[in-house]
């Protein structure tokens, strides 16, 4: 069959992205009618910057989702390999297509013959899931370390400073290139690492429950026991595989047995999602110290200490909520901040796979040939690039509308 | 001020010493040892040849021992097999009276790598020079295109430059540089592209020229450039709308004067610590860029020394960039200072 042209190119993957189209005018139709009743997510849509920025955002979100676990944009499959396909520009036929194959490699073809529109899309559904969850333990890490800080000051404000400061004089390379290894893997540290960050959310969650009900004994001993047990068990499935929480050649400490373990984590990806979280938390720390130090003089906060309430009901019921702006607009930025992050770990070919299709992964196996053929990089670099483009307009809009009223 | 910058000298150095522990800690584990054995040796050593090859190099001591020998605190391990004498300080031959019993960092003497075969205080000199080189045009690419974008930008808040210099600024953050690094290649370096520049930045470490210095640059400075705009507007749309701007537009002052020499003084304050702050940010451009163009420097010596675990020019390497963060820091400090003189120090 004869290559496709390059409008045929385009006209082929817009109509392979149908379902993301119908979902994506489904959303905006939905949230542009109902914007009055929204909220700041309906403001949103009076910025053009932020339309556009939640535009791109929701393209690759959508594209991730419907992708990746619904398996419906993809052409091929991203790992295997087509015969005659190596390093072949967008738009050639199949030399013997399958019945039902899709006749084309629309992006072409990489260095190993597979294919590269697929692997995007994939791709996409890799950074898609990690980047937000990241960067959500990263704020619940930092929230839960920065109010107390900022709100009590003094040695513990000294010592965790001291300890943020430690972490972010590190080149943020170095650091990925002394935690991301297989040998490092294999002394446990990652997993050590992974039980104290991904409690953060447990306690975060438990402190908020039990001061707002404090006084209301009947209804918070019930909460807190259904909170704790439900979290608790999601917590314990996250840290414990195959039946351990450590287990390194010399020792290993028992965790959830394997029969109630709800999901296992892939090594790989726990090492490079835990010392993301690691590098991002500090950064965290340091803003909602800086915004618990700015909000403790205000007169609410003081009425509530004459009321008498507790420490904590004030730096999570009182600071917190009025904190929300900037907190919200830095998490956009930090979700564009993470996925740079993950491309820079896939750039070295750090933790992941290397046949992974993430973003980062297959831009370093691209650039090898990149003088030679430029599609195999090309086209996982517009879409990093799109992403976080998108994620900071987004943040600009929010920034702009939280700012208006 | 004098005890302020005494103060900020000891937690730096408290910093440095926490650090260089760290990295210590993590590349004298194991499993790392057994990989820079079998690397130094060959990779179907077993493990007692492993074993015994770390113990002959004194690796098999304490941590906090290696540590103060490492630091120069501690004598210099000397381990005696088979009738030879080996010692950290001396090489095999030294006659015993011209042996040294110290030699660490405080006695000058950085170690040795195992990758090059060669002293780390040469290699990481040598790299720093060539990565200076690169930084050096980076800044001066960088750092006046920022500051026009934003007092260009910020001049005149809402108006159509703001809005396409603002976007442009956002557009150059949200590149990384191995992303903006791969677009430049397969544009102006690329058989698909022009043949402008060149793709690889080899040949510049002796001969600097246009064609093959010219991506590496543009691809770091690209991404700090924005960040720095985006403050650098901030701070000249703020100091715009301050009374003594108004009272000289009333006095009928030109809008060009107005930006020059009434506006500008005051506006440059910010961007100035934000620019000594993007220092150690440019830290991970240099990595990513050296390690794309194959440009040979510090941030190429840092993945080599990391991807072979080689422990004292990893070291020396985790020393420089955290003095190069601390340092940055503390000169943004004191020139904060210095430059507004609302801000006192105690």
């Amino acid at each position: 069959m004869e290559p496709l042209s390059w409008g045929e190119i385009f006209v082929a993957v817009m109509v392979q992205l149908t379902p993301v189209w119908i979902a994506l005018v489904a959303i905006f139709a939905l949230s542009v009618t109902f914007k009055g009743r929204l909220g700041l997510y309906g403001k949103l849509f009076d910025s053009t910057i932020g339309m556009i920025g939640f535009g791109l955002v929701m393209f690759w979100v959508l594209a991730g989702v419907l992708g990746g676990p619904f398996d419906l944009i993809v052409t091929h499959d991203p790992l295997s390999q087509v015969s005659g396909m190596k390093n072949e520009p967008p738009g050639t036929a199949l030399r013997s297509p399958a019945e039902g194959d899709y006749p084309y490699f629309l992006l072409g073809g990489d260095n190993l013959a597979r294919d590269v529109f697929s692997r995007v899309i994939k791709g996409a559904w890799i950074v898609v899931q990690i980047a937000p969850l990241a960067t959500l333990f990263a704020f619940m890490v930092g929230i839960t370390l920065g109010l107390p800080a900022g709100y009590f000051g003094g040695a513990l404000d000294t010592g965790l400073s001291f300890l943020a400061n430690l972490i972010l004089a590190f080149p943020v390379i170095l650091l990925f290139y002394l935690l991301v290894t297989p040998e490092i893997v294999q002394t446990g540290i990652p997993n050590y690492m992974a039980l104290v960050l991904f409690a953060f959310p447990l306690v975060f969650v438990v402190v908020l429950l039990n001061a707002r009900y404090w006084t209301r004994k009947a209804v918070r001993t019930p909460l807190l026991a259904v909170v704790i047990l439900g979290l608790g068990w999601l917590y314990l499935s996250l840290v414990s595989t195959g039946g351990a929480v450590v287990a390194t050649p010399e020792y290993r400490i028992p965790g959830l047995p394997a029969a109630i373990d709800l999901f296992d984590i892939d090594p790989g990806i726990l090492v490079v999602f835990v010392s993301v979280v690691f590098v991002n938390a500090p950064t965290v720390f340091r803003i909602v110290r800086g915004l618990a130090m700015d909000i403790k003089t205000r007169d609410y906060v003081a009425a509530a200490q004459t009321r008498g309430e507790g420490p904590w009901y004030i730096m999570l019921w009182e600071i917190l909520p009025n904190a929300r702006g900037p907190l919200i607009v830095d998490f956009c930025l930090r979700i564009g901040y993470t996925t740079i992050l993950l491309g820079t770990l896939g750039f070295f070919g750090l933790g992941l796979a290397s046949e992974s299709p993430d973003w980062g992964t297959t831009i370093n196996s691209g650039r090898q040939l990149l003088r030679a053929y430029v599609h195999p990089a090309v086209v996982p670099a517009v879409a990093l690039l799109t992403l976080v483009l998108g994620l900071n307009l987004l943040a600009d809009g929010l920034r702009e509308e939280s700012l208006r009223d | 001020m004098g005890l302020f910058i005494l103060k900020r000298l000891g937690v730096m150095v408290l910093t440095a010493l926490c650090l260089t522990f760290v990295v210590f800690w993590l590349t004298n584990l194991y499993p790392n040892l057994e990989k820079l054995a079998k690397t130094q040796g060959n990779f179907r050593m077993s493990d007692e040849a492993v074993e015994s090859y770390l113990g002959r190099n004194g690796y098999l001591q304490p941590l906090p021992i290696k540590f103060g020998q490492w630091l120069g605190v501690v004598p210099g391990w000397v381990i005696e097999t088979d009738g030879t004498v080996a010692g950290k300080c001396f090489d095999a031959g030294t006659p015993e009276e011209a042996r040294r019993s110290y030699c660490g960092v405080l006695q000058g003497d950085w170690g040795r790598s195992t990758v090059f075969k060669a002293d780390v205080g040469g290699i990481v000199a040598e790299r720093l020079g060539l990565t200076g080189k690169l930084m050096f045009f980076v800044m001066l690419l960088m750092v006046p295109m920022a500051l026009l974008i934003g007092v260009l930008a910020g001049m005149r808040e809402g108006s159509k430059l703001d809005r396409s210099l603002s976007t442009v600024s956002i557009l150059s953050t949200a590149t990384p540089e191995y992303v903006s690094g791969v677009i430049f290649i397969a544009v102006f370096a690329s058989s698909a592209g022009f043949k402008i520049f060149n793709g690889s930045a080899t040949s510049a470490m002796d001969d600097a020229t246009f064609e093959n210095f010219t991506l590496p640059v543009v691809t770091i400075a690209l991404f700090g450039m924005g960040y720095i705009a985006r403050m650098t507007r901030a701070s000249m749309s703020e100091v715009m709308t301050a009374q003594y701007i108004r009272t000289a537009r009333l006095k009928g002052v030109s809008f060009g004067n107005i930006v020059l020499k009434h506006a500008l003084r005051n506006a440059l304050i910010a961007p100035f610590t934000v620019i000594m702050l993007q220092f150690p940010w440019l830290l991970n451009g240099v990595v990513i860029v050296e390690t794309l163009f194959n440009y040979k420097g510090f941030g190429w010596v840092l993945v080599q020394a990391a991807g072979n675990n080689d422990i004292e020019l990893l070291l020396a390497v985790s020393v420089v960039s955290v003095i190069v963060v601390l340092l940055t820091q503390l000169i943004s400090d004191i020139g904060y200072v210095y430059l507004n003189p609302r801000i006192r120090v105690a």
